[in-house]
């Protein structure tokens, strides 16, 4: 648990750096980049995309912080999205209002993070096996509900939680800003967040402790389906449609990597859902180097590897040893001076 | 001060830094062939350091390691293995699904054609297992042995691969008396074949008795080596103490304790424990003694809800309660430190401070946090009661020592204020000034009213706080001793009249 603003700094600096410096990017292919206008009453720029299309990853990876958290990963929160997109669509082609919708697909999404959390706590398969099963049969059951067709809709209400604004800021980035600070407050101001880490670190000594590890990975799970349920709203909305076969596809894997980004281990324990969001804005950041570049579309999934790649290497444990060595031979420690320089006395 | 011999190891000046600590200060070590020499200190003392150092698991910061007279400087663990200079640890570093040949060979299997010929492998295993005293089928899995032969294989495997020194680290932690023999046996012939063998342990008996020289660490530094045919166990105490220890075996209080607490009715589970009563009163420390396997962590362990009991009942002043997980009994202000410190007690990553408040908040429920005040307050009080060394609160409690690290673990259920508490082990593998405060502590737990169950293997403890003892063997109950029939003699009579019965019963 960090301890106050200086250990949160200290925590999300290397993001920050990482984000900084891929934003100096854009600026070099797109002086414009930082430009923001005001126009019909709403932000526009190409800062204000980043975080606008940057939304259903950064949702995404706000739940899977938490499963990650706890040594766990969902892979079906690509599915969760394409399910929840058609259950909103479907509700309000039948005449529902948008409140509804939203409700239905919160709802849905959240019964599929039930499943995962059933199958992973109480059944104990493994996550990357139990959460394997949702994100296949998830697209099969998201095309059911839309009868195969990409079903269209017409709701102003629903329509605007994708490409709205308030108070010319887009929704979405209302939204998962709103939800990052309330899930982030939600475990740090509770002890939740230091019972999911205690989980994640060593299970067997959290039960002897008395944690009920149980309820706790089925509420993450819930969570995460929670938080795909929302991006797959907003990303319907956008398109004022749900595409059962493309909504969501392979946003996992992007979720995934903000987390990675930001610093959380793969192996659970120690988390942090602000470094997650910002390492969410990373990828988006660079999607829109590789976009405002004008290079070929062909080349776009190659020199976004490429700028990821990177980006691990400069985080791994190997690189930042030898960074640590290169500084601390440029400035001299103490005791290794000194017994370096009583060597040849003896 | 040079030897007509010279030394198969020298170390000279060994430093070591961590950041804000000084490890190791300028230790030498000389180690001779055909000795076998104990590395002594309490933990955090540098033992593991030095060894690490001197094995290239940790990089030296100063200081110069002659082999056979040649000056090396092993890079890593298969550097030095390569030199000669073999380790085995107290887990047992091998593969347990594998066969024994497999694990002796792994890396060097012995090939024709290119592929591995497994006859090859079992006759060359066959023969290395036979030197070794052990006479076991190597085409079986390693698992399916006991964890001393497991010990005895690693120990073939480092000396086939490297010869020159053996350094066995806590080698012993685990075993009971007969597999100690077992082991000490083929260090017994390694120290005739002239290979320089360390011995690191807690037990100093078991100094005494294989060990040839001692070197005792204290703080990072070597505060004194001993021909041990010349020395006595308090001087090697003392050396490692710092200090004269005070003979801490006093009177024991003959104590009925007060009311029953907890009554546990034909309790027990198929095939891990046989039925048993018990009755706890409060203000009383009952001992389970028993052999390794004798049932005694199974018992805790039902008590605890760990595991479910599959038949008896228990009655909580008088009220059946049920057990069926720790949450249940840490409900009804049980405590429990497990046996195995590292994977069910501490949580690694997490700081000192959170590992104190754990079990505290997990009962209390997520949504009710501790206040920062009142966890900084907890968590400072018991540092303080309980000498809880560390360099700060926020430090993760995997970088403590292990009796540092049981200290916590006591902190975190005594933080519950809890009416019954469980010790499994509580003073295996920790350093003599940390086991007599433990021992300290269970004692003033107890004339605080508390009830406690300790398991412990070490006889000498259980006679010292315990009101009852309570011997286990071969997963049953087979004796209570009472207030003056608590000595060791009665208790190793205990176990050991069982065995001659059933011998007898076997050979009838």
């Amino acid at each position: 648990m960090p301890h106050g603003m200086n250990a949160t700094l200290k925590r999300i600096m290397p993001q920050l750096v990482i984000l900084a410096i891929v934003l100096l990017l854009n600026v070099l292919v797109f002086p414009d980049f930082f430009r923001i206008e005001f126009q019909n009453g709403r932000l526009f720029g190409n800062l204000v995309d980043v975080f606008n299309r940057g939304a259903p990853t950064a949702l995404l990876c706000i739940g899977m912080t938490l499963v990650i958290a706890t040594k766990g990963i969902d892979l079906s929160v690509g599915a969760v999205m394409a399910i929840a997109g058609a259950v909103a669509a479907s509700l309000v082609v039948d005449g529902h209002g948008w409140f509804t919708a939203l409700l239905g697909a919160l709802a849905v999404g959240s019964l599929c993070g039930l499943w995962n959390g059933v199958l992973v706590a109480m059944l104990r398969i493994q996550p990357i096996v139990a959460t394997l099963v949702l994100m296949v049969a998830g697209r099969g059951i998201a095309q059911l509900i839309t009868e195969g067709t990409i079903l269209t809709f017409v709701n102003e209400g629903l329509i605007h939680l994708g490409a709205g604004t308030v108070l010319g800021i887009p929704t979405p980035v209302l939204i998962w800003m709103g939800l990052g600070a309330f899930i982030t407050l939600a475990v740090r101001r509770t002890a939740l967040g230091m019972l999911i880490e205690a989980i994640g670190i060593n299970e067997s000594s959290s039960r002897f402790a008395g944690i009920n590890s149980r309820v706790l990975l089925v509420s993450v799970y819930l969570i995460s389906g929670f938080c795909a349920a929302l991006a797959g709203v907003i990303v319907a909305a956008d398109i004022k449609g749900a595409d059962a076969n493309n909504a969501g596809l392979w946003l996992e894997l992007d979720a995934i990597l903000a987390v990675v980004i930001g610093g959380n281990s793969l192996l659970g324990g120690r988390f942090s859902i602000i470094a997650s969001l910002i390492g969410a804005l990373i990828i988006q950041s660079v999607n829109s180097v590789i976009l405002l570049s004008g290079m070929p579309p062909e080349f776009n999934l190659v020199i976004k590897a490429l700028i990821i790649i990177a980006i691990l290497v400069i985080q791994s444990p190997t690189v930042k040893h030898a960074l640590y060595i290169l500084r601390a031979s440029a400035q001299p420690i103490q005791p290794f001076e000194k017994t370096e320089r009583e060597e040849p006395t003896q | 001060m040079e030897n007509a011999v010279q030394p198969v190891l020298r170390c000279t000046g060994i430093s070591k830094f961590f950041p804000g600590a000084i490890a190791l200060d300028e230790v030498n070590l000389e180690l001779y062939g055909g000795e076998v020499h104990a590395l002594l200190g309490e933990n955090g003392a540098g033992k593991s350091t030095l060894i690490k150092c001197m094995t290239g698991a940790y990089r030296r910061d100063a200081g110069v390691i002659h082999l056979s007279g040649e000056e090396v400087s092993p890079a890593n663990t298969k550097d030095s293995q390569a030199l000669g200079i073999g380790t085995v640890y107290q887990e047992v570093n091998l593969l347990a699904n594998l066969s024994v040949a497999e694990n002796l060979f792994l890396g060097r299997q012995p090939t024709r054609y290119g592929f591995v010929s497994q006859r090859e492998m079992q006759k060359q295993a066959t023969e290395i297992l036979q030197e070794f005293g052990l006479s076991i089928n190597p085409a079986e899995l390693l698992s399916s042995f006991s964890v001393a032969i497991q010990q005895v294989v690693a120990i073939a495997r480092a000396v086939t691969l490297s010869g020159k020194v053996l350094i066995l680290d806590e080698p012993t932690a685990s075993l009971d008396r007969e597999e100690v023999d077992l082991l000490f046996s083929v260090i017994r012939k390694l120290k005739e074949r002239g290979l320089a063998i360390v011995f690191v342990t807690h037990f100093l008996d078991q100094v005494f008795e294989i060990c040839d020289r001692a070197t005792v660490l204290r703080n990072g530094r070597i505060v004194g080596s001993r021909i041990l045919a010349d020395t006595t166990q308090t001087d090697i105490v003392t050396l490692m103490l710092g200090r004269q220890l005070e003979s801490k075996v006093h009177d024991r209080v003959v104590s009925e304790g007060g009311k029953k607490l907890l009554e546990l009715k034909q309790f027990g589970k198929r095939g891990v424990i046989d039925r048993f009563d018990l009755n706890i009163r409060e203000g009383e420390v009952v001992g389970l003694a028993g052999l390794l396997g004798s049932g005694r962590t199974e018992t805790a362990n039902l008590i605890f809800g760990v595991m479910q009991a599959d038949h008896g009942e228990a009655l909580l002043r008088g009220e059946k309660i049920s057990l069926k997980a720790p949450r249940d009994a840490i409900a009804h202000r049980f405590g429990m430190c497990p046996e195995d410190r590292k994977t069910d007690g501490i949580v690694g990553d997490l700081s000192v401070r959170e590992n104190i408040v754990l079990a505290l908040q997990a009962r209390q429920g997520w949504f009710r946090p501790l206040q920062r005040s009142k966890v900084n307050e907890l968590a400072e009080a018991y540092v303080k009661a309980l000498d809880i060394r560390l360099a700060s609160l926020d430090m993760p409690i995997r970088l403590l020592s292990g009796g540092n690290q049981q200290k916590v673990l006591l902190a975190r259920w005594l933080a519950t204020n809890p009416d019954f508490l469980i010790l499994d082990e509580p003073t295996r593998g920790i350093d003599v000034g940390a086991h007599a405060e433990i021992i300290t502590l269970i004692e003033e737990l107890r004339e605080k009213g508390m009830s406690l169950l300790v398991a412990s293997s070490e006889l000498e403890e259980l006679v010292a706080y315990s009101t009852r003892v309570i011997v286990l063997r071969d997963r049953r109950q087979v004796r209570e001793l009472k207030g003056d029939e608590i000595t060791t003699q009665n208790i190793v009579h205990a176990i050991a009249d069982e065995k001659t019965d059933q011998a007898l019963r076997e050979t009838a």
